[in-house]
């Protein structure tokens, strides 16, 4: 495919004689190490310095949306975790959660907690991924094999809770699939005894590290205004400082039991809302999530871990949406029922959608690395993006 | 002041008449109908207002309807300051379905309905970038719509094949 409808016009000054210049358009993408996954932007340049990079997208559409009209409401929940395959819990929960609704089913308290952990490590899991993959997009490669150390360990626990190391399927409409395995919890306990400590170990390695830091403060400084107007969700709008979070704010499941802060970005080393406020803001949520995760194995509840679901599920006709705070923020589940065994419309509003449509905003006048560190800081997943 | 969604639904009675329906459903998605014409003033008076202050656009898609022969175009909009709620719906007819864009009263609407434009064929017109978003440039046809029949192939690839489980 070519430049279609990114055709730029190659400035010539005429009249300034002497010294003249050209734009260059750069096609980065859509194969690139650093674009966390298939997608391309279109770079007008002058030299280093980007006038604009027009993000294309639409590479990994699967129509995912359409599927979910043609399988079913169980036979759904495989697909939604390609919806999101570093966060694929949050993904599950948000589909079961949304037919829930519809077709009235209350959740046994055992299943949500169950559900809580799951979210919470899957939190971790993804931020570590985010964090480590960013250092090493700006040239710190030390700190991404710390991080997949950890997530290695993580995606054992995974493993042994559903089968599963990646795309977890764990989650069903009425509860979750299966019940901690017997002992699962004191691994749980095992790992975040040796995590905690690794978050502090982050931040000597790499946060407050001149070299690392200076790559990020004050690059692509995002207002709380204009953060809002673009939907930014999660870390990316609370690293503009807006303290908003789902779990606390509008709080679904077991949330509203537990207690834990929500880290904002305070431009601290900058600039309010660059690059480095949205980092912190994710390594900061790890240290909440081992809290809730800590909370959670505490009070869990016996009994059942699923509700009683009809095999053929027909909610009755209606629509509803709902929201969950997933690991890339707000994720919005609109789902249409026509009171029949198929979705009617199934629409996901996911975070990475909306942060990749402001980077034509936030792109102009920065360096062309500095691109790297802002889709970085995004926390892109291109799945995501496209569905 | 938060608030509820009848609350507002008042606010909009009062100020646009009969461009607005009755209120349908209940809590989060309660829910009222906004003649097509007028949305982007009406999405306009909302953000603006100082009691209602919708400053964000939480959700925009669209749901087709053929028994209906309506495409419904539906706004849900959230106000971080006060923390309250309403869903708008607009129904354009399926054939010619136009929609006066709202990206001018939040940025987030821009993408969102290059999404709808794309995969349910809906014009959204005054925007200022209206061009397909995820299915290539030249793909016919608008995938979400109900009565969409999937091409054979695509520029010479083929979109499905048999299955290898059936013999």
């Amino acid at each position: 495919m070519g430049l279609t409808g990114f055709e730029v016009e190659v400035q010539r000054p005429a009249e300034s004689g002497g010294f003249v210049t050209e734009d260059m358009t750069l096609s980065m993408g859509p194969q690139h190490p650093s674009t966390h996954g298939v997608l391309r932007f279109v770079v007008r340049a002058d030299g280093e310095v980007m006038k604009e990079a027009i993000p294309d997208i639409g590479y990994l559409h699967r129509s995912i949306e359409k599927i979910a009209e043609k399988v079913g409401w169980h036979g759904f929940i495989p697909y939604t975790d390609r919806v999101d395959y570093v966060a694929a819990m949050f993904c599950n929960h948000g589909w079961a959660m949304a037919a829930e609704k519809l077709g009235g089913i209350e959740v046994p308290k055992r299943g949500e907690y169950c559900r809580v952990i799951a979210d919470e490590l899957c939190r971790i899991h993804s931020h570590l991924l985010s964090v480590g993959s960013m250092a090493m997009d700006i040239g710190a490669f030390t700190p991404f094999t710390h991080a997949i150390r950890e997530r290695e360990y993580l995606n054992d626990l995974f493993e042994e809770l559903c089968g599963a190391r990646l795309t977890f399927h764990y989650m069903r409409i009425g509860g979750v699939g299966w019940d901690l395995p017997p002992g699962w919890t004191d691994k749980v306990i095992h790992f975040l005894d040796r995590f905690e400590p690794i978050v502090d170990e982050y931040d000597r390695l790499i946060s407050y590290n001149k070299i690392y830091a200076e790559r990020l403060v004050n690059v692509a400084v995002i207002t709380p205004e204009e953060a809002v107007d673009f939907n930014l969700v999660g870390p990316n709008l609370r690293g503009s400082g807006v303290s908003y979070d789902v779990r606390r704010d509008d709080p679904y499941s077991i949330y509203s039991e537990l207690e834990f802060d929500v880290p904002i970005g305070r431009g601290e080393m900058g600039t309010l809302g660059d690059c480095f406020d949205r980092y912190i803001v994710r390594m900061r949520e790890m240290r909440e999530s081992c809290r809730i995760l800590r909370q959670c194995l505490r009070q869990l509840p016996d009994g059942p871990v699923i509700a009683r679901v009809p095999r053929t599920f027909k909610p009755p006709a209606g629509d509803c949406y709902v929201r969950l705070e997933s690991a890339r923020g707000d994720m919005g589940w609109y789902v249409v029922s026509d009171g029949t065994a198929f979705p009617y419309r199934c629409k996901i509003r996911t975070g990475s959608f909306a942060a990749i449509s402001m980077t034509q905003h936030v792109s102009r006048d920065l360096m062309i690395a500095d691109l790297i560190a802002v889709i970085a800081s995004f926390d892109l997943v291109a799945p995501e993006i496209d569905r | 002041m938060p608030l509820d969604a009848a609350g507002v639904h008042a606010r909009l009675r009062d100020r646009f008449g009969e461009a607005i329906g009755d209120l349908a459903g209940t809590g989060r998605d309660a829910s009222c109908s906004v003649e097509p014409a007028r949305i982007a003033e009406v999405c306009q008076f909302l953000r603006t207002e100082p009691a209602l202050r919708f400053d964000c656009l939480s959700n925009l898609s669209g749901v087709d309807y053929p028994k209906r022969n309506a495409i419904q175009v539906v706004y849900h909009l959230f106000s971080y300051p006060l923390r309250h709620w309403i869903v708008l719906k607009v129904d354009a007819t399926r054939d010619d379905p136009v929609v006066p864009t709202v990206s001018d009263v939040w940025s987030a609407a821009n993408w969102q309905e290059r999404e709808v434009f794309d995969l349910l064929g809906v014009t959204f017109t005054g925007h200022p970038d209206l061009r397909r978003i995820l299915m290539p440039e030249d793909w016919p046809g608008h995938p979400l719509r109900k009565d969409f029949v999937e091409p054979q192939e695509y520029h010479g690839i083929a979109t499905s094949r048999e299955s290898l489980l059936r013999t």
